[in-house]
């Protein structure tokens, strides 16, 4: 494996240049292990091996500065990297006893377990919000009547229910842009998945409606494994149990949130919650 | 170089005044041509209504200006046109939304960048010899499964005219449906669906109103047609649905008269004006809506 130019000269803290995960997390708590995972657009290799533990019912923030393959290591573990076209992935994700990559693993099903919130809020415009939490049903082929209380549950976890029980058959995109990542959130909780992951949910945000994700991120932490990316430190500090810093495609460090931001282990991460650069 | 500075009070060029000129006749001229169009297509249709009432026009059954006993119905002719263009959207609806499909969603970039332009062309093939294909090629064939069919007839022009508007209806709706954000695939799949219930719960409803306007479109080129439907639908303006007997549609009846000797200034003349206006009413009328959906489309997806 490639190891990581020093940036200016600085030397590792620490005499364990090779351990990046100061987590403590183990196997049998793990939801998600990570082996040697790689990915690439076309030539261009995003991830260069990255092996990670992600904690059962904890909420994990990956950080890092932008191309560092934050968001592409989060889109390998539903299988949505290889969407792309001339994507590739090589490695391994174990979850649930599965290696997802397994050629006989069918990605369908894997994202009714892992379900994902993306960047920009994308409700589906021909529907009304309703129709929109409950998109899930249509879309996974599901018989049965999981009607009311699903649209009603999974939009008080999104923390929308009081704000639009009145406008549940208004069209999705009437919603402000907070209100639609929310309900976005609330279809994606809708299925039940056992992990959610969310591609900097609050990018296209203001304070407030990102003041209101956070607060329900909290309230789903425990009940749901979290994995969230954010160009935003603050922010992982505070919705997250661990934290993930990447940097050109690698793991440089991965350790719980409190003492990531507080006394790193690694110079580069030290450099960059600083804003020594990034 | 000048050291001056720029004069603000310069007077713009007198080549650039020309130009600004010449570009504004060439689109004047094209303006003036449709008002021409639109004004002789009036006013011989008024000519027209002077002589026969309007009543007769559109509550008669029979369409027989070149006979004796005069008849001025023009539901024959509109039923004509109606059954070849309800041939041609059987063909060209279902077969120009599975290539649209097929294009936009399935096909690798490289195959689709090959297959749109010969759609394209297949598209650029003069009528007439759509014309001749469905007189000489299509109309035996099909009488091997129908004996009944008359050698003119309804069934086969409206099915190649299906094939012609094919690729009108296919590129438009690969249009829309290509012009669906990536985003709203990619949420659809983020829930676990696989891509057929993708396309039909979530690309198909939101590109649907450029799907739709693609449909009118190709409604409003097989109503206009004419070369096919004058080779191989026959001239016998009857009221009939029946897809086997030889019909008229009104485009058909505008070149029979055309090519005809009849004279000029006369009645009977004057009918292929009215024939004319309706047609242009109608084929408006579809194009208006498809313009409205399109807009609708591009104000829906973003």
């Amino acid at each position: 494996m490639e190891t990581i130019e020093p940036i200016s000269g600085h030397k590792e803290k620490g005499g364990d240049e090779d351990r990046r995960d100061y987590t403590g997390i183990r196997d049998g708590a793990a939801v998600i292990k990570t082996v040697a995972l790689r990915a690439w657009f076309g030539s261009l290799m995003a991830l260069k091996g990255v092996d990670i533990l992600i904690a059962a019912g904890a909420v994990t923030a990956i950080i890092g500065p932008s191309g560092c393959g934050k968001s592409t290591f989060i889109r390998t573990l539903n299988r949505m990297h290889e969407g792309v076209p001339g994507a590739r992935v090589s490695g391994s994700v174990y979850f649930a006893g599965q290696d997802i990559y397994d050629p006989k693993v069918n990605p369908v099903m894997l994202r009714r377990r892992i379900g994902m919130v993306f960047q920009k809020p994308n409700p589906f415009p021909m529907m009304s919000v309703k129709d929109n939490v409950l998109a899930g049903i249509p879309l996974q082929g599901t018989r049965g009547s999981a009607g009311d209380d699903v649209l009603e549950r999974s939009l008080r976890q999104a923390a929308l229910w009081d704000e639009v029980k009145d406008v549940l058959d208004k069209p999705g995109t009437s919603l402000s842009g907070g209100q639609q990542q929310r309900l976005c959130i609330a279809r994606a909780l809708a299925i039940e998945p056992e992990i959610l992951l969310m591609d900097e949910p609050c990018s296209a945000l203001d304070p407030i409606a990102t003041a209101k994700i956070e607060d329900l991120i909290h309230s789903l932490r425990g009940g749901i494994t979290i994995i969230i990316v954010t160009h935003n430190m603050q922010q992982a500090a505070r919705v997250s149990d661990y934290t993930a810093f990447f940097y050109m495609g690698e793991l440089v460090e991965y350790c719980d949130t409190d003492t990531l931001f507080k006394s790193p282990h690694k110079t580069r991460t030290e450099d960059y919650i600083t804003g020594r650069f990034g | 170089m000048d050291n001056r500075k720029p004069d603000l009070l310069q007077s713009r060029s007198l080549t650039e005044r020309w130009i600004s000129a010449a570009l504004f006749a060439c689109a004047a001229m094209s303006v003036a041509v449709t008002a021409g169009i639109i004004m002789v297509l009036f006013f011989e249709t008024v000519e027209f209504f002077r002589q026969v009432p309007l009543s007769e026009f559109f509550f008669d059954t029979q369409w027989t200006p070149l006979f004796d006993q005069k008849h001025f119905g023009i539901w024959p002719l509109i039923a004509g046109t109606a059954l070849t263009s309800f041939f041609a959207m059987i063909v060209a609806v279902p077969m120009g939304i599975l290539i649209a499909i097929f294009l936009s969603e399935f096909a690798p970039e490289r195959l689709r960048r090959i297959l749109k332009p010969v759609l394209e062309v297949l598209a650029g093939v003069p009528t007439v010899v759509y014309g001749y294909f469905a007189l000489t090629f299509v109309t035996p064939l099909l009488q091997g499964f129908i004996p009944e069919l008359a050698g003119f007839n309804s069934l086969s022009p409206g099915l190649v005219m299906g094939i012609m508007i094919t690729p009108i209806v296919a590129s438009l709706s690969e249009d829309a449906i290509y012009s669906v954000p990536a985003s709203l695939r990619e949420g659809a799949i983020a829930l676990g669906s696989n891509r057929l219930r993708a396309i039909r719960h979530v690309i198909l409803p939101t590109a649907f109103s450029g799907i739709a306007a693609s449909f009118i479109l190709g409604i409003s080129r097989a109503i206009g047609e004419t070369m096919i439907v004058a080779i191989a639908a026959g001239q016998q303006p009857v009221l009939t649905l029946d897809p086997r007997v030889p019909i008229e549609t009104m485009t058909a009846y505008i070149v029979q008269v055309s090519l005809g000797d009849t004279p000029h200034g006369t009645l009977e003349y004057n009918t292929i004006f009215a024939v004319g206006a309706m047609l242009f009413v109608m084929t408006l009328a579809f194009n208006l809506l498809a313009l409205y959906l399109r807009r609708k489309l591009l104000k829906g997806a973003l």
